[in-house]
């Protein structure tokens, strides 16, 4: 049995791969899977944050590349989950830390220890660090957001996976690719201000899996340390479970897509 | 305009003009992909050889490149303006 590996990638910064990658990691535990989910940003460890186990990293995924520490000693393990395990990134400035050598052997450990998922969470750009969280992947999340430069880049993101992973290197069958359609705002989109999810879909040639709606729970989730898709109440925690049950072949319909109604105040003071 | 109208201003409807640049933009770099990094330098090069002869616009030249069982083919098309082709 082979862990599937899944990049979450986008091409531009600031877009929600970190916030998606801890949520759907997690998402993916909460359904009895074995996950672990890597911090690829060489130099900007965030996940850790994001995943609130930032005071508990001693290894990195470089101290594991480099044969410093065992993957076993570098695995942090959830506190919530135990069977969620996150790798955090390493500090170093050195942007050659990572080797694809390296990352397959750190791949083909968890892949060894029985994991089922590894979440990849890529940096921005489209250099070497966001090439080697791609290369090995069976499965993409490409996270965008409804704005022209995030679009465009979720673009030259999917022609990338498409021709330079492993996968289509080999032949070996093209790698899934989802989009995941994040910071999604209704009342915007319905006056005209904002891209809508078909208008995306129409551009890039390609369904979303899911629509994830702005919303300061995100902020709020950031700040206590606790994934998004934990915050059950709130319409982001629950796009994100609907897009985890999606990706694992449930179907769900897409909800959040509408503007709320507005109520007297706003009708009479306009905002 | 009164003060509150001008707190009130709405940025206008801007999601149309965004779509239509997308959808001009992907389409230009989708036919160019995967294809070697020289060919914009080349496209304005060619432009300026075939200038010496016949006028057009950089939009006239169009490259390809395809690819089909392990050969690549760079595929270049002028577009005369009418009347300017043959001698
Ligand atoms: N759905 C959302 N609603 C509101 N803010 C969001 C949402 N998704 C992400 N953010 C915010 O956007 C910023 C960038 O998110 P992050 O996940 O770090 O992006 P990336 O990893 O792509 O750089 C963060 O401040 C995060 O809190
Ligand atoms: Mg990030």
């Amino acid at each position: 049995m082979t862990a599937e590996i899944i990049v979450v990638t986008s091409g531009k910064g600031g877009v929600g791969k970190t916030t998606t990658s801890a949520s759907f990691a997690t998402g993916l535990a909460m359904s009895g899977k074995k996950v672990a989910v890597i911090d690829f940003d060489v130099g900007l460890r965030n996940l850790d944050l994001i995943m609130g186990c930032e005071r508990r990293v001693v290894y990195d995924f470089v101290n594991v590349v480099h044969g410093e520490a065992t993957l076993k000693q570098a695995l942090i393990k959830d506190k919530r989950y135990e069977n969620l395990y996150v790798l955090a990134a390493s500090q170093t400035r050195d942007k050659d830390a990572l080797t694809q050598e390296g990352v397959e052997k750190v791949l083909q450990g968890l892949s060894e220890d029985g994991f089922d998922y590894v979440v990849c969470d890529s940096p921005a750009g489209i250099e070497k660090g966001a090439h080697l969280a791609m290369y090995f992947a069976d499965r993409a999340v490409v996270v965008v957001n409804p704005e022209v430069s995030s679009v465009r880049d979720s673009d030259r993101i999917l022609g990338l996976l498409a021709s330079k992973t492993r996968r289509a290197e080999r032949g070996d069958g093209a790698i899934v690719q989802h989009l995941l359609l994040t910071r999604y705002n209704p009342a915007r989109v319905a006056a005209g201000e904002m891209l809508s999810v078909s208008d995306v879909e129409e551009i890039l040639g390609i369904k979303v899996v899911g629509v994830i709606p702005e919303s300061e729970n995100v902020l709020a989730a950031s700040n206590a340390g606790v994934p998004v898709i934990l915050d059950a109440d709130s319409q982001v925690g629950q796009a994100y479970s609907d897009t985890v049950a999606r990706v694992l072949g449930e179907e769900r319909p897409l909800r959040f897509l509408d503007a709320p109604k507005k109520g007297f105040f706003q009708r009479v003071f306009g905002g | 305009m009164g003060i509150l109208d001008f707190l009130k201003r709405k940025p206008e409807p801007s999601a149309g003009i965004a779509k239509e640049r997308l959808r001009i933009i992907v389409a230009q770099e989708r036919s160019t992909r995967g294809a070697p990094d020289y060919l914009p330098l080349l496209r304005s090069e060619l432009l300026e050889v075939i200038k010496k002869y016949v006028h057009v616009d950089l939009d006239a030249i169009s490259i390809n490149v395809e690819r089909d069982s392990g050969h690549e083919v760079l595929e270049l098309s002028v577009a005369l303006p009418d009347g300017k082709s043959g001698s």
